[in-house]
């Protein structure tokens, strides 16, 4: 009991990895992805479409098979087992980064024209608009989303597995199979509920924080 | 001295002409009000005298620098334009406050971020108008803890700490109730005292009658007639006449 904890723990070590990578490189392309789904520019605007489109479009345990097999059944590269973990965490990037760059397309989106022309006539240049003006307005607006989706990453990190990457749930799995025993699928459990909790609180609490204004 | 001057001013919305050869200038200290129906462009000319709209034909002139020339027409260099906008402010008709920034921190942040004010000479000049509004317990409230009025004359003070030469107001009360429409007229009646130069779309007639040194009546996309209040409240135009006859009743 206290080993297989132990090894679930070892593995959780590297769920929490996926998760903060996934995170830390997600949110900000995410940012940059709005902005090419907003621009002006009629191909770009039309190939991030595409990308989002398809990004959402089809299941991220193929995506994480596409980005670990790719490299060698398209181009021949042997990319060897080093290359598990950079791969989860290329595809869980592009992956999240699709759904982050929408819900921030919504967000800025949903700021009133009023803020941009009250900053324009105020003498505001562009970049001084966005940063002290629009961009903390999306982010209380874009909170509860985000949440969301932070709380989806949590449970798809066990997407891992396809690729035998040792993180909780594939290490779960293996001792559930070599025990014949539920109890440490179940114990998995516990940790990711005991995580989510975690993160929803976190994100309860900056939400509290910035209630301050309507 | 001559602040304003606008000629020949046309704008189209695709096929749509909503301003047809505007012209007018504005002196120093003149409080001018633009009336008429919904339509008629009375918001669009403020909004291509603040530049937030292009237009497509015409000149615009803030105080002897070129903003604007020809038909089709031609502006100047960004540069030029931004020192040009420090010329005028404008105050909207649903405030456009920053909800997330305290009402001082809304009067002072362009001051200091956009003119490199000192943050203690900003907040200064932000408590005089403050005072001078009657909001002065009001500095670290939330816009959203505020009336419409008092959002309104927020919105006031934070025109008036960068000093433009020229106030718009695009129907400065039209968001507001009667009440607190009249505590919003009292402060641009105040500003007209103190010989402010201001631009005001308006349909509150009495007001524009009282606080106006020239009233310009506008109906689709052009100025019908303008002149001192008496002038246009005694007008002869069978238009002007309905439209205010219809207005005060």
């Amino acid at each position: 009991m206290v080993s297989m904890i132990s090894q679930l723990a070892q593995g959780f070590v590297l769920t929490a990895e996926v998760f903060a990578l996934t995170l830390i490189f997600a949110m900000p392309l995410g940012m940059i992805i709005a902005f090419g789904r907003m621009s002006k520019n009629v191909i770009l605007r039309t190939f991030v479409k595409a990308y989002i489109s398809i990004m959402r479009g089809t299941p991220l345990m193929l995506q994480i098979l596409v980005v670990y097999f790719g490299p060698f059944y398209v181009f021949d590269i042997k990319m060897g087992t080093g290359y598990r973990f950079p791969a989860v965490i290329i595809a869980f990037v592009i992956n999240y980064a699709a759904y982050f760059a929408e819900i921030y397309r919504a967000g800025i989106e949903s700021i009133p024209l009023g803020q941009y022309e009250a900053a324009e006539v105020l003498g505001y240049s562009k970049s001084q608009t966005f940063f002290k003006i629009i961009l903390p307005q999306v982010i209380k607006r874009v909170l509860p989303p985000v949440t969301n989706e932070t709380i989806t990453l949590v449970k798809d990190t066990s997407l891992a597995f396809t690729i035998s990457l040792a993180e909780m749930f594939t290490v779960a799995k293996q001792i559930g199979a070599a025990q014949t025993s539920i109890m440490p699928l179940m114990a998995a459990g516990v940790f990711y509920y005991v995580f989510n909790l975690l993160v929803a609180t976190v994100m309860e609490f900056i939400e509290k924080k910035l209630s301050y204004y309507r | 001295m001559k602040l304003l001057e606008i000629n020949h001013l046309r704008k189209n919305f695709g096929e749509l002409a909503v301003l047809k050869d505007i012209s007018l200038s504005v002196e120093e200290g003149e409080v001018v009000s633009i009336i008429g129906p919904s339509g008629s462009g009375k918001s669009t000319l403020l909004r291509c005298a603040t530049m937030l709209e292009t237009m497509d034909g015409g000149d615009l002139v803030y105080m002897g620098e070129t903003a604007a020339a020809g038909d089709p027409c031609i502006y100047a260099p960004k540069k030029q334009l931004k020192k040009i906008k420090k010329c005028f402010g404008l105050v909207f008709q649903s405030f456009h406050l920053f909800p997330h920034y305290t009402v001082m921190k809304n009067i002072i942040d362009a001051p200091v971020s956009v003119e490199k004010v000192s943050k203690k000479e900003a907040q200064e000049r932000a408590l005089k108008l403050l005072k001078q509004l009657g909001l002065e317990d009001k500095a670290d409230s939330y816009p959203h803890q505020l009336s419409g009025g008092q959002q309104q004359r927020v919105s006031i003070a934070r025109a008036l700490a960068l000093q433009p030469k020229i106030l718009f107001f695009d129907e400065p009360t039209s968001a507001l109730d009667p009440e607190l429409t009249i505590e919003v007229l009292k402060v641009i009646k105040e500003l007209a005292k103190e010989h402010m130069t201001m631009i005001i779309v308006t349909h509150e007639m009495q007001f524009a009658k009282e606080v106006s040194d020239r009233i310009i009546f506008m109906e689709q996309g052009v100025i019908q007639e303008q002149g001192t209040p008496e002038e246009i409240f005694a007008s002869e135009n069978s238009r002007v006449r309905e439209f205010i006859g219809k207005m005060n009743t």
